[in-house]
């Protein structure tokens, strides 16, 4: 299926959270905005929910954690037992410290794989950028088209109340 | 939030930048040919590390015998290597994840070269148990896998096991996040080169970023959990490398304060060796209005405090010596300040507690020079504060029969050498390679296209210093059709 985007370019962070503002007053559908730094204030601005990943984070780590505590256990106090210095078989204090490092890493090494699932982001991908220059100075902000009451010159008065340097329509598959 | 920010105060970033300058300043440096400066440090690192690795062949392939350990000090240079990087490591975990957690924004200029600097730090450090266990390529027995002998699992009750897994944590983590750093500025860089092999690779690791703000608010909300899971991390590290020690019964180790102490020495040795680096780094390299005379300020006060904090510890440890009324204790310390290994004591002290405190004045810390010579001298105070806990505590404990001397062999010496001339290899490398500075990040706190004040006045005011940002019709402006 095909859609159409409309998608204006500005040129500082101000202007692009004027007409984001603006345009979801409008009631536009935003597709999404590209920017070279993650600018402050933005997700609110635009609307965009805030990410689920905190609580991959909180299972993983739980799941790190937990799972040492058991191979520790297990290992050190049912598979071979060893008498360190008269110490009780399961000596929790002393698991302690790998317990929380393998609970860091789990969490931590997880999230990032995460991220890169839910973005997606992986090595090789080619990068579809709308506009040459968003990642080096250029704030690119892509409307959908929806239906007939969307009217491309009101939007795009709109945009250029707001500095809009560069203002296009194109057909997009998705 | 910003506006607030950049209304009253200065900005970090000197010379009124906009984006597409910062890109230019940081990409540019990896566009040119590398300075004869960079070639003549690289060869010299490069050929330290070289009589490193000679060292290191040579003593594997002989055995340990070929260090000055003897059966009292069954541990001294090599150990004292392993804390010392480890601890430099530090500041970067410091800088990249708490630094972040507390919103101090003059980071960002700091925050990819002292990450870039505590994965070197970690390897280093790395090496030196490794080369130490005499069978390198064993080294895989710590790891707890399923083996033919029984299974016979480590035992998970010693610091050592504890140490382990907190370094690979510890390398992996940095690593990871380091990259995740990256991979923004990846993304401007390869937008920016020319078609070619450099552009291949760089946008096989650039992981196809876009700046999807939608990816953006995945990014953010990671890297904050990878900060928040870091800054306990860069805790638990040099604590458990202090309880390598303090767990063991040996006078002048077995003391309780080690772990903030560590942590503390830690933060120090790493904030001197981040300064070092960057302060040849930001004149090699023209940095000079991104690591500002702000910066090393800032930086020349945590060295105070950190420098301040271990002092006091070093005042705590004698104080409980003479409190505990324990004559062991008591001689460690005293024979510490006047035994055969008073001169390393006293280097020590002098580096590490009295030097920093010309750090107080302004003038000295606006001295670049000074500053910079401050610095070595902290590294290497810090240094010879791992040998005086570990030789001094080994050498004369509770059996006078068994006391002993120890002096470094060649063999050692080059070693912790050559581990210098693979840090500033890598180090050099990265400054080729990779942006030392994180765009993406500086980016963010620009006060390029953020008008500042709640009122109009201010507004007007401000209007004047920014770079054309008043509302103009959009046909007097550069139009984007004629530049792209």
């Amino acid at each position: 299926m095909n859609r159409r985007i409309f998608m204006s370019v500005h040129e500082c962070e101000e202007d692009l959270l004027g007409v984001v503002k603006a345009v979801r007053q409008q009631g536009l559908k935003i597709v999404d905005i590209y920017t070279p730094y993650p600018v402050h204030g933005l997700d609110r601005a635009a609307g965009f929910g805030p990410s689920r990943l905190p609580w991959i984070c909180f299972v993983l780590g739980l799941l790190g954690a937990g799972l040492k505590v058991w191979f520790e256990f297990w290992t050190t106090a049912q598979d071979w037992p060893i008498n360190v210095g008269g110490k009780p078989w399961d000596s929790l204090p002393a698991f302690i410290p790998v317990t929380f490092e393998v609970m860091v890493l789990f969490a931590g090494v997880g999230t990032v794989i995460a991220l890169f699932i839910a973005t997606p982001l992986y090595p090789g991908k080619k990068a579809v950028t709308p506009f040459a220059r968003t990642t080096d100075d250029r704030f690119a902000l892509l409307l959908e088209e929806e239906d007939a009451t969307f009217d491309p010159d009101q939007v795009r008065m709109l945009c250029e109340r707001y500095n809009a340097v560069r203002v296009e329509e194109r057909e997009e598959k998705y | 939030m910003a506006d607030v920010q950049t209304g009253l105060r200065k900005p970090w970033i000197l010379g009124d930048k906009s984006l597409t300058q910062v890109s230019q300043d940081i990409c540019g440096i990896l566009e040119r040919k590398p300075t004869a400066m960079w070639w003549t440090a690289f060869l010299i690192s490069l050929s330290v590390l070289a009589v490193g690795a000679a060292a290191t062949i040579y003593q594997v392939a002989t055995g340990i015998g070929t260090w000055g350990l003897n059966k009292t000090v069954g541990w001294a240079f090599d150990i004292t290597n392993f804390v010392f990087w480890i601890g430099i490591g530090h500041a970067g975990t410091l800088i990249s994840a708490i630094l972040f957690l507390f919103r101090q924004r003059w980071r960002t200029s700091v925050n990819r070269a002292a990450e870039a600097m505590t994965i070197f730090a970690v390897i280093c450090a790395a090496l030196f148990p490794l080369i130490h266990m005499g069978r390198p390529w064993l080294f895989f027995w710590v790891f707890p896998y399923p083996n033919f002998r029984g299974p016979l699992w480590i035992n998970f009750r010693s610091p050592l096991v504890w140490d382990f897994f907190a370094i690979s944590t510890y390398f992996t983590i940095s690593a990871v996040f380091w990259y995740i750093g990256l991979i923004p500025d990846l993304a401007t860089i390869r937008d920016r080169a020319k078609p070619g092999i450099r552009r291949r690779i760089i946008s096989f690791f650039s992981m196809g970023w876009d700046g999807s703000y939608r990816s953006w608010i995945r990014y953010e909300i990671v890297y904050l959990l990878l900060a928040g899971l870091a800054t306990p991390l860069v805790v638990s590290v040099h604590t458990i490398v202090s309880w390598d020690f303090a767990t063991a019964i040996i006078p002048g180790w077995h003391t309780t304060i080690f772990p903030p102490y560590f942590v503390a020495g830690a933060i120090f040795s790493g904030f001197a060796m981040v300064l070092t680096l960057m302060i040849i780094a930001r004149k090699v390299m023209g940095l000079e209005d991104y690591f500002t005379l702000r910066h090393i300020d800032a930086m020349c006060k945590i060295i105070i405090v950190t420098g301040s904090i271990v002092g006091l510890a070093y005042l705590t440890e004698f104080f409980v010596a003479a409190y505990s009324s324990n004559p062991y204790e008591q001689f460690v310390f005293i024979n510490r300040a006047l035994g055969p290994f008073a001169w390393a004591y006293w280097t020590m002290v002098t580096c590490n507690v009295i030097s920093p405190q010309l750090l107080w004045f302004k003038s000295v810390r606006s001295c670049i020079p000074m500053v910079f010579i401050l610095t070595i001298v902290v590294n290497i105070g810090m240094w010879f504060e791992r040998f005086v806990i570990v030789v001094t505590s080994l050498h004369r404990d509770y059996l006078p029969s068994s006391w002993a001397d120890y002096s470094p062999t060649l063999i050692e010496i080059l070693t912790l050498l050559g581990s210098f001339g693979l840090f500033f290899s890598a180090f050099l490398l990265f400054c080729r390679f990779l942006p030392v500075i994180a765009m993406a990040e500086v980016k963010g706190i620009l006060s390029y296209g953020k008008s500042t004040g709640h009122t109009e006045t201010s507004k007007e005011l401000e209007s004047s210093t920014k770079p054309g940002h008043a509302k103009a019709p959009v046909g007097e402006r550069e139009l984007e059709g004629a530049s792209a």
